[in-house]
């Protein structure tokens, strides 16, 4: 349960970073923390205690495993989460380099 | 589950950094920081998978991170209800917080969950795909439509990226 | 590609650049063996063409982006990622159509058939389409910011 409501906290933290902060890497950097927290805390509902990781072997003793399907959710979890970080990445070098600056207050001019 | 406390709390503090620095570049490094503890608390959990994906997707964001942000950095100016957004902020926080304890307390403890569905992948799962990994037998069989549509999702975010950072048709 | 006064395009120092030839080879084997053996140890073809495109990605931080643009045209890179989609596709498609369930057509029935099994086809495909995907990405992003500096 507290390892839950730290998961948590986590998450609240890059919430915190992309309502608050006024930079686009910052925002980034937000978005990014948010997705660590998620998967985590995927990988932490399927934990099986004394579990091991679901790879079978030839003359294995312990025949309680993990939860896989929690595994391969995170799997395309993490992929889309780089996507949507290097689309981010190129939309912030375009706006640096038409604007000038990272700041979000800073732009808000039409065309120039 | 000591080394978990120990992890998050790891965690919790490089993201803390991360978000209060005010130099960019010494916050894309802590955000490094966060995804290594990441990769070491999937390790832990039993899923090394996960631990190796992690850590490679880490390095390469962090590589495309570091290319962007270098020189480019930005003094940290505060102007305009600053204490009105930051209370607002805190408070949907805390909001968000308080329901999810609340909703937690109907969850499965940590360390015994349901597995409805895997029970099937773990009992058949090596007979009928012939797969050693359990992970990669769900990942390329059981749900091979899943893994065409994150390739296909990593197609489109190339073909954005090409397409927002071409030269042609800008004069001047 | 016109002179470039920047000093990164030429490359790092002398030490990296050694380095980096003796290390090229085993990170681009391992990537490989990553993506290979998915199916009976951890790793699978994401984390496998991930580790591709690195190693491309460290002659380009070497070497500069010359030396490593001269290995792998621009043109090339498209081919070799939509040919990968195509085939991954093809499998995908024909299996689900032939057999309704994308695991019959395609599962072992005898352990000894590896060669048309989507445990080898299906990450091979995978490798491909996100090495030289990521690495496509990598060379725009870079190209993006150089002009960007000349920009200023």
């Amino acid at each position: 349960m507290i390892i839950y409501m730290l998961c948590l906290v986590l998450f609240s933290i890059g919430l915190y970073c992309v309502l608050r902060k006024r930079n686009i890497i910052k925002i980034i950097i937000g978005i990014g923390i948010m997705e660590y927290a998620v998967n985590l805390f995927f990988i932490l509902i399927g934990y099986v205690e004394g579990g091991r990781s679901p790879i079978y072997e030839h003359g294995q003793t312990m025949m309680k495993m993990v939860d896989p399907l929690a595994q391969v959710i995170v799997l395309t979890s993490i992929v889309l989460g780089l996507s949507v970080t290097l689309l981010l990445v190129s939309i912030a070098i375009k706006i640096y380099e038409k604007y000038g600056t990272f700041d979000i207050t800073k732009i808000n001019r039409l065309k120039g | 589950m000591i080394e978990m406390y120990i992890l998050l709390i790891f965690m919790i503090t490089a993201a803390i950094i991360a978000v209060a620095a005010k130099d960019l570049l010494s916050s894309v490094v802590a955000i490094g920081a966060v995804g290594i503890g990441l990769a070491m608390a999937f390790l832990v959990l039993k899923a090394p998978d996960l631990a190796i994906m992690q850590l490679v997707v880490e390095i390469l964001s962090l590589i495309i991170l570091v290319r962007a942000t270098t020189r480019k950095d930005l003094p940290f100016n505060i102007s305009g209800r600053w204490v009105f957004n930051t209370l607002a902020t805190i408070l949907f926080a805390v909001v968000f917080l308080v329901s999810a304890y609340a909703s937690l307390k109907f969850m499965p403890d940590l360390g015994s969950p349901l597995m409805r569905v895997s029970k099937v992948y773990l009992s058949e799962g090596l007979v009928r795909t012939g797969a050693m990994n359990i992970v990669a037998a769900i990942n390329l069989n059981y749900r091979a439509l899943d893994t065409l549509g994150e390739a296909t999702m990593l197609f489109a975010a190339i073909i954005g990226v090409l397409a927002v950072a071409r030269k042609i048709g800008r004069k001047g | 590609m016109n002179k470039s006064p920047f000093r990164y395009d030429r490359g790092m120092t002398l030490i990296v650049k050694t380095v980096t030839r003796f290390t090229l080879g085993f990170i681009l084997i391992y990537g490989i063996y990553i993506a290979m053996t998915g199916h009976e140890s951890p790793g699978g073809g994401f984390a496998g063409g991930v580790i591709v495109a690195l190693s491309f990605v460290h002659i380009m931080l070497a070497f500069g982006k010359e030396v490593a643009l001269k290995r792998l045209r621009s043109n090339l890179i498209r081919l070799i990622i939509s040919l990968g989609a195509l085939v991954f596709l093809f499998i995908v498609i024909a299996s689900f159509a032939g057999r309704c369930v994308p695991i019959n057509l395609f599962f072992a029935r005898d352990i000894s058939c590896h060669i048309f099994n989507n445990a080898v086809i299906i990450p091979i495909c995978e490798m491909i389409i996100v090495g030289a995907g990521l690495f496509a990405i990598f060379v725009a992003l870079v190209l993006l910011s150089k002009s960007d500096k000349e920009f200023e």
